[in-house]
């Protein structure tokens, strides 16, 4: 059980690291969906795998690909792969490098410290999400579905546009 | 230890099994095809010509193995397995009988539509990996196709879930001892069945492979066997969606007792796949808008009302 943690824990961190590192757009967002897979296994291994399966289905299997999606409409190719490189200088990254180098040798320290640090495994099925979702979190789902309408509708107003019609045989059975 | 030995003999039995069906369903579609169109089909080799798959089999083994010198080598290479792979992970949850499946996991369904919502990167990644206009247009219209198909089949399910109480199949068949699903849920069938085939880009959804317009869509570069593997995945993708609507709507396993469980899974199957077949022999494709739009403007509201509905029903059985 710890060692697939630590094995999914090190193939996220190793996965994350590429995914800044790749000068590449498509290379880096292949690397940050094995990410997102890995973290969605460690909710299994952590007895959440409706959360898990969310995370596969939401972010992996829909934001994901609605980014590869605009990066293959933006045509980036070899010239984004050079600016990257020019970009990613280690006078550019290694400040941030030491800073939370110095955070991680923090954390493993905490980590030291605080012995026998057992969670207790406990599954959430499906039914306790939902029963939490609408009793006590009630209030944040309607909230984050307002939301979401706003988004909707910002989006329908900015992309309507009047219908043209290019030939006047359908001009004339179409009136609008 | 002998539990282990079972999953791994299931395991290998099932993929052995699935990966022969899929295989001899390409004869399947074309002598089917050829009975509706009033022809022969492929007869010659072999008995009523069921060799031509290992003809083929062979055929695509010894085909040059070409990858343009302008693709993405890597991601070339990485996109064809995904669909298969995507495709028997699905599997897994799927019971053939009672007793005969791999994993009875609780959350049985949500894992189908994960794996389903991760196929979509074969064609994504193999339409942009080759570099190609066509392709590139073919990745596209499979993105969208898929995500916007996806979101209607996960609302199609849900209704039977809210019946059954439970994501696990298992339970799901066993809820439609008294009815099949097919009978409380006819409009989430629909559009589970629309979505299907919109999933498995199949005729008459086939536009990100539109041959007509795009040469091949998202595989027009691949050839050999990373061809295969796409043409393998899309009939494995049938077989998949014909099992998961029999299991959903059809009673799965259950039927009258004098043929065994296994038989009438694989019977009511069959006859999905070969109505899967018959719309490839009988519909013509739509355009690519009108396939968006008949999505969000019909098969969306539809969806919701049909959960409504079933909720409301739901909620005034159990008062």
């Amino acid at each position: 059980m710890d060692i697939a943690f630590y094995i999914t824990a090190f193939v996220t961190v190793i996965s994350t690291i590429m995914v800044i590192t790749r000068h590449n757009p498509v290379h880096a967002l292949l690397y940050l969906i094995i990410s997102l897979l890995s973290i969605s296994v460690i909710f299994f291994l952590l007895g959440a795998p409706f959360a898990a399966l969310l995370e596969i289905i939401i972010y992996a299997g829909a934001i994901m690909v609605l980014f590869i999606f605009v990066i293959m409409l933006l045509n980036l190719g070899k010239e984004t792969a050079k600016q990257e490189k020019e970009w990613l200088k280690p006078k550019v990254w290694i400040g941030p490098a030491i800073l939370s180098a110095i955070l991680f040798v923090e954390l493993i320290y905490l980590i030291t410290i605080a012995h026998a640090a057992s969670y207790n495994l406990q599954t959430v099925d499906p039914k306790a999400v939902g029963i939490s979702l609408f009793r006590p979190y009630l209030i944040g789902v309607e909230l984050s579905a307002m939301l979401l309408m706003a988004g909707v509708v910002g989006a329908a107003h900015i992309g309507q546009h009047k219908k043209i019609i290019l030939h006047r045989f359908l001009k004339e059975k179409d009136p609008l | 230890m002998s539990t282990m030995i079972q999953y791994v003999l299931m395991i290998v039995i099932v993929l052995l099994t699935l990966t022969t069906i899929a295989a001899w369903l390409i004869w399947l579609e074309r002598r089917m095809l050829a009975l509706w169109q009033d022809r022969y089909g492929p007869n010659r080799a072999g008995p009523f010509g069921l060799l031509i798959v290992v003809a083929d089999t062979i055929k695509l083994f010894f085909k040059e193995d070409w990858i343009p010198p302008f693709a993405d080598k890597t991601i070339f290479v990485i996109a064809p397995p995904i669909i298969g792979t995507t495709v028997l992970m699905s599997f897994v949850i799927i019971p053939f009988a009672p007793g005969i499946l791999i994993a009875d996991l609780n959350i049985g369904l949500l894992f189908f539509l994960a794996m389903s919502s991760l196929g979509v990167y074969s064609i994504v990644l193999g339409g942009w990996a080759s570099n190609n206009k066509y392709s590139l247009l073919g990745a596209l219209r499979g993105a969208s196709q898929m995500i916007s198909y996806e979101v209607f089949m996960g609302l199609s399910l849900m209704g039977v879930v809210m019946l059954s109480g439970s994501f696990r199949l298992t339970d799901i068949v066993i809820a439609q001892k008294g009815c099949w699903f097919i009978i409380t849920q006819p409009v989430g069938f629909v559009i589970f069945m629309i979505a299907g085939i919109a999933e498995t880009h199949r005729l008459p959804f086939d536009i990100p492979e539109a041959e007509s317009e795009l040469v091949a869509g998202f595989h027009s570069e691949y050839s050999g066997m990373k061809f295969g593997m796409f043409f393998i995945g899309e009939y494995m993708g049938i077989t998949l969606i014909s099992s998961m609507v029999v299991t959903l709507f059809f009673g799965g396993w259950l039927g009258p007792a004098f043929l065994p469980p296994l038989v009438w899974f694989t019977l009511k199957t069959f006859v999905f796949i070969l109505f899967f077949i018959l719309l490839r022999a009988s519909l013509p494709r739509p355009r690519y808008d009108q396939l968006m739009e008949y999505g969000w403007k019909i098969l969306l509201p539809v969806a919701l009302l049909n959960l409504i509905i079933t909720g409301g029903i739901v909620l005034m059985m159990n008062k």
